[in-house]
């Protein structure tokens, strides 16, 4: 029997405010533990939550770019369950009023278009942080994170393979950093994820049992899990057994999950509305004027590269991958306008320079490309110019003078080295004119080594072909 | 005469015009403790008359005047414990606003006042530590669940108090003891620093020995505050000022369903009483009904109890308060048994029963039956305020349906004392302002409160027919004896 | 019988309260007679009613995007039951 996977993703965003989501504590990461807290996210007896006024912006602009209905009526619930990490062993989230529902992600998984519903889109709390010191009976508590606010992402199980999954996610931490909402990195915990998976037999519509995965740190592991739980179901569905309903772990190093040992009975969370929030109306004109402060998403400004702005497909999906080498890409064209040689430079020596952002201008960047294209530069010293520019800021014209990069394209200066190299050369010249064409380039080579790179190589094999004709 | 007896307003006058000074008042204050306190037993712990230093830090329009808050109200390093076990030690590091605002206006605190545990009680017998006595009779309860803070202004230990008031916690006791007690308009003072019990009905009122004095303290509370988001944003109006209009013309409902067979004769008399007196002031009067009132004591007990079973949640050792490390129960994973210690050994079986029937309210399955009926439900009984707010200014009813019971009296039976509730849940539910002042003294001499209820943020009305009620009549000069 | 004993475990233990024996016993009584007469509000036609659950006279209150000051941890951490430096501790959970 053939079986169908039904994944489906629920995605917790760490949101890019200055503050917490109900206090003025700052929402940073690496702080000494508790020191960023308040009677607010401490939950201390009497103590009161209030809404940052960010936080509920970005709500609603990432469930608008989700393509999510937003809601004109907004509301928080208390989400109530007793956990060490949680200081009022309650969370305030968002039950059946959430910020926007109904949206999609449209994906491409090898080369096939698939749309993957968003059921919803809400706002609530982190909790704290939880130490487990080895071999000892007690746990620590460290509040700094308590009272962060998160956007939770919820999809309809609408994914079929460990592929959409991975595709699903890729997609969806590109839009918001393009909303620049969160900065959606896994490994600071700004961005977590959580699967469901069931498997049913192909062509039925009701769902399997589903199986609740954590622990995934990265979207590799959350496809390496789910392949791993597709196989696991689709043994015990092959013997003739049940899947249990519960919540597994992905262990990383033994590549597989396991249950975990009930943290919780059945959760009954008895949710109810938020009493110290009031509603949260929003008027259709402060929908639109959320909505006018999205960007360009990532899928229209792929479009617009290919066609209008004449990059390669291949080019187009690099640069726009990273919204910052897109802005680049596009101010750097606005100065010189060679899209294919921006692009390049950008996908790869600029590239491999990043560190957390990329650190040149376009005017800067601009400059080397057109002193290379221009001949005042070999493609090796703009290259070398390029890691200096990164190390220093100094200016490439400034650059160039220091180091003496200027290429030499002079035909007299030329004339004397490719002189030389056919005077030390006499063999290889004999095999280029016996017809070895390779020697031309070892006869290049060796004005290149000669001038110690500065000879410009067009110019240098222009001569050269030249000069050996007269041979 | 001592100044312990006097009222914030006169006291006011007398340290303008520099005929006393504020050393004195705590003096006179202390004294009277000592006789009065073994007796009735107000103060959650010894008030702190030695902290008091009477350098002008502010100047305001209780300079020098000490306060007396309840043990619920958090003042910065004072012990704040809600007269329960389970936050034993709590010294909560920072001021609610209402004393943040007392302080601004030269107040200082003198004392926490003993309620009932976490604010769950009409009797102040559910205290932790002690029951309070009411000063009228001393085997009778004050109220509660600001029984300490009315017991203290009754007794003239404290000069003002402020309580809270969640379903009657305010007017309730001050009516059993005599005093005038308000609840605000909600949203009207900060709930910031208020220790919760039911978040969507609690306010911070001010407990007062007259009408001007609970006008004056409502002045220096009231406010909108950024840390409080159910606060309104609306100009607080000088309520003292606007005392002493006539009340000619003023319409006044009487909602039939307050006033039915087989209630309390003495308390329908002193009502009765009070009817004529407004009367002849020149107040109309028109009876109408408030249908969904037999279902507000009901509707109550499930909002009030979910919400405080959420609210109390919090309180599980982990922070501060009372931790239970014994291992009892080895079976359950320890994390889980410290919880259940702690709150077994640290709540009181009042807090208990709120909390199992919060619980059960909002659990799977009961949800829609209960927590969602009763929030229907409390909407139709505001709207029941409402249409009759449009014909008429006030309304006005009895406080309690007794005066001061028995101590022991009830406690064996949880829905009797629930159902000293029945005239002051409404105005909780529905958001309202409403007072409570001393209309009467039964046979046997102790205390009858009228309530009046006005519109939202309309407390000046309210203000207005008290004052007028309270100087042409002389329930307010009445001072228990034999203390 | 509108709640049992095992119901009043069940709820106690979601709200992590230790009962003995004799408290449920008389938790169960108690709340017996208490929903009973709760019940009256099934009399009630809500069927066209909004319920009231948020603040009454508010709506939209927040707060500007901007740090304030946090609180001193000694303050907190000091007074806690129990705790390691600057962690609170707590016994171990197990998972």
């Amino acid at each position: 029997m053939a079986y169908e996977a039904v994944i489906g993703l629920e995605v917790h965003v760490q949101l890019k405010t200055k503050t917490k989501s109900f206090c003025g504590c700052v929402n940073e990461f690496g702080l000494k533990e508790n020191t960023n807290i308040c009677p607010v996210c401490l939950g201390l007896p009497g103590s009161l939550p209030v809404l940052n006024q960010k936080a509920y912006k970005m709500s609603m602009k990432a469930g608008l770019a989700l393509g999510c209905i937003p809601r004109q009526c907004v509301k928080f619930d208390r989400k109530n369950y007793f956990y060490p990490d949680l200081p009022k062993n309650f969370q305030i989230s968002q039950y059946d009023m959430p910020f926007a529902e109904n949206g999609s992600l449209d994906i491409s998984v090898n080369g096939r278009n698939k749309k993957i519903r968003i059921k919803r889109v809400h706002l609530e709390e982190d909790a704290g942080k939880l130490i487990h010191p080895f071999g000892e009976s007690y746990s620590l508590v460290d509040f700094n994170r308590a009272g962060t606010p998160l956007l939770e992402i919820v999809s309809e199980p609408d994914m079929h393979s460990p592929e959409d999954a991975y595709q699903y996610l890729t997609d969806l931490k590109l839009i918001l950093q393009y909303l620049d909402v969160s900065d959606c990195d896994m490994e600071k915990g700004s961005l977590r994820c959580d699967a469901n998976i069931s498997l049913r037999p192909e062509g039925q519509a009701t769902l399997g049992t589903k199986a609740e995965l954590k622990n995934m740190n990265s979207f590799k592991a959350v496809k390496a899990a789910l392949a791993y739980e597709i196989m696991r179901q689709g043994k015990i569905l092959g013997n003739k057994e049940h899947i249990a309903q519960e919540t597994r772990l992905w262990d990383e190093k033994k590549e597989e999950t396991f249950t975990m040992r009930s943290k919780e009975e059945a959760h009954d969370y008895r949710y109810f509305p938020e009493p110290d929030l009031p509603l949260f109306v929003f008027s259709d004109a402060e929908v639109e004027e959320i909505r006018k402060t999205i960007p360009e998403l990532p899928k229209d400004r792929l479009r617009r590269f290919v066609s209008t702005l004449q990059v390669s497909e291949k080019d187009a999906v690099v640069l726009i991958s990273i919204k910052e080498l897109a802005d680049l890409f596009e101010a750097c064209l606005d100065l010189y306008n060679e899209p294919k040689k921006i692009a390049n430079w950008l996908i790869g020596p600029v590239l491999s320079h990043a560190r957390p952002s990329f650190p040149v201008t376009p005017e800067s960047l601009t400059k080397v490309i057109s002193l290379v294209e221009d001949g005042a530069v070999s493609n090796l010293a703009g290259k070398s110019i390029l890691a200096e520019m990164v190390e220093t800021g100094k200016s490439p014209q400034d650059i160039m003078r220091e180091k003496n990069l200027a290429q030499v394209s002079d035909p007299d200066e030329l004339k004397l080295v490719i002189d030389q190299v056919i005077a030390n050369n006499k063999k290889s010249v004999a095999d280029y004119l016996a017809g070895k064409d390779n020697a031309l380039m070892f006869l290049v080579g060796q004005v290149m080594r000669l001038s110690s790179g500065k000879a410009n190589p067009k110019a240098a094999k222009d001569m050269m072909t030249e000069r050996l004709k007269k041979c | 005469m001592k100044l312990n007896f006097l009222t914030a307003h006169e006291l006011q006058g007398l340290l303008k015009a520099k005929k006393i000074d504020p050393a004195q008042i705590i003096a006179d204050i202390e004294e009277r403790c000592r006789i009065v306190e073994p007796k009735i037993k107000a103060f959650a712990r010894a008030p702190f008359f030695k902290n008091v230093s009477f350098a002008p830090r502010h100047q305001g329009e209780l300079s020098g005047i000490p306060a007396v808050i309840k043990d619920n109200i958090c003042s910065d390093g004072d012990l704040t414990e809600c007269s329960s076990r389970i936050l034993e030690g709590f010294r909560p590091p920072y001021d609610a606003t209402v004393v943040e605002k007392l302080k601004a206006s030269g107040s200082f605190i003198i004392a926490k006042a003993n309620m009932d545990e976490f604010a769950f009680g009409s009797s102040c017998e559910t205290s932790c530590f002690y029951p309070t006595r009411n000063p009228w009779n001393t085997d009778h309860v004050p109220g509660g669940s600001s029984g300490g803070s009315a017991a203290s202004v009754a007794a003239d230990e404290a000069i003002f108090s402020l309580g809270s008031d969640t379903g009657g916690s305010i007017r309730q006791p001050a009516a059993l003891c005599g005093i005038v007690g308000l609840k605000p308009t909600y949203g009207r003072v900060s709930r910031y620093g208020l220790i919760a019990f039911a978040s969507s009905l609690d306010q911070i009122g001010p407990l007062t020995k007259d009408v001007r004095d609970s006008a004056l303290l409502l002045k220096v509370i009231a406010g909108h505050d950024e840390k409080d988001a159910t606060s309104v944003d609306i100009p607080v109006p000088d309520y003292p000022a606007l005392l002493g209009k006539d009340v000619k013309g003023m319409r006044v409902a009487i909602p039939r369903e307050y006033f039915v067979e087989g209630m309390d004769h003495e308390v329908r008399q002193a009502l009765s009483e009070a009817k004529n007196k407004l009367g002849s002031l020149g107040v109309t009067f028109g009876e109408v009904s408030l249908p969904h009132t037999e279902y507000a004591v009901a509707a109550y007990y499930i909002i009030a109890t979910a919400e405080a079973s959420s609210n109390l949640a919090r309180f599980d050792g982990v922070q501060y308060g009372l931790r239970n490390s014994e291992k009892t129960n080895t079976a359950q994973p320890p994390l889980i048994a410290m919880y259940k210690e702690t709150r077994g050994k640290g709540f009181g079986a009042e807090a208990k029963r709120r909390i199992i029937l919060g619980t059960y309210v909002l659990s799977s399955g009961y949800y829609d039956a209960y927590y969602l009926r009763a929030s229907k439900v409390r909407a139709l009984i505001k709207d029941d305020f409402d249409k009759v707010f449009k014909e008429f200014d006030l309304i006005l009813t009895p406080t309690s349906p007794t005066a001061a019971f028995k101590l022991g009296e009830k406690t064996n039976d949880p829905l009797n004392m629930y159902l000293s509730d029945i005239y002051t849940i409404s105005a909780n539910l529905a958001g309202l302002p409403a007072i409570s002042l001393p209309c009467g003294l039964t046979k046997k001499g102790l205390p009858i409160g009228m309530q009046i209820l006005g519109k939202p943020f309309e407390e000046e009305d309210i203000f207005r027919l008290a004052y007028q009620y309270e100087q042409n009549t002389v329930w307010h000069k009445a001072k228990p004896k034999g203390l | 019988m509108r709640i049992s004993k095992d119901d009043v475990k069940y709820i106690a233990n979601l709200a992590r309260l230790g009962l003995t024996d004799s408290e449920v016993e008389s938790l169960q009584t108690q709340l017996e007679v208490i929903l009973e007469y709760i019940d009256k509000l099934k009399k009630v036609d809500v069927s066209k009613t909004q319920a009231l659950t948020n603040a009454l006279y508010v709506k939209n209150a927040y707060r500007p995007d901007n740090p304030k000051a946090s609180i001193d941890s000694h303050k907190i951490i000091a007074v806690a039951p129990a705790h390691e430096g600057n962690f609170f501790k707590v016994p171990k959970i197990i998972e």
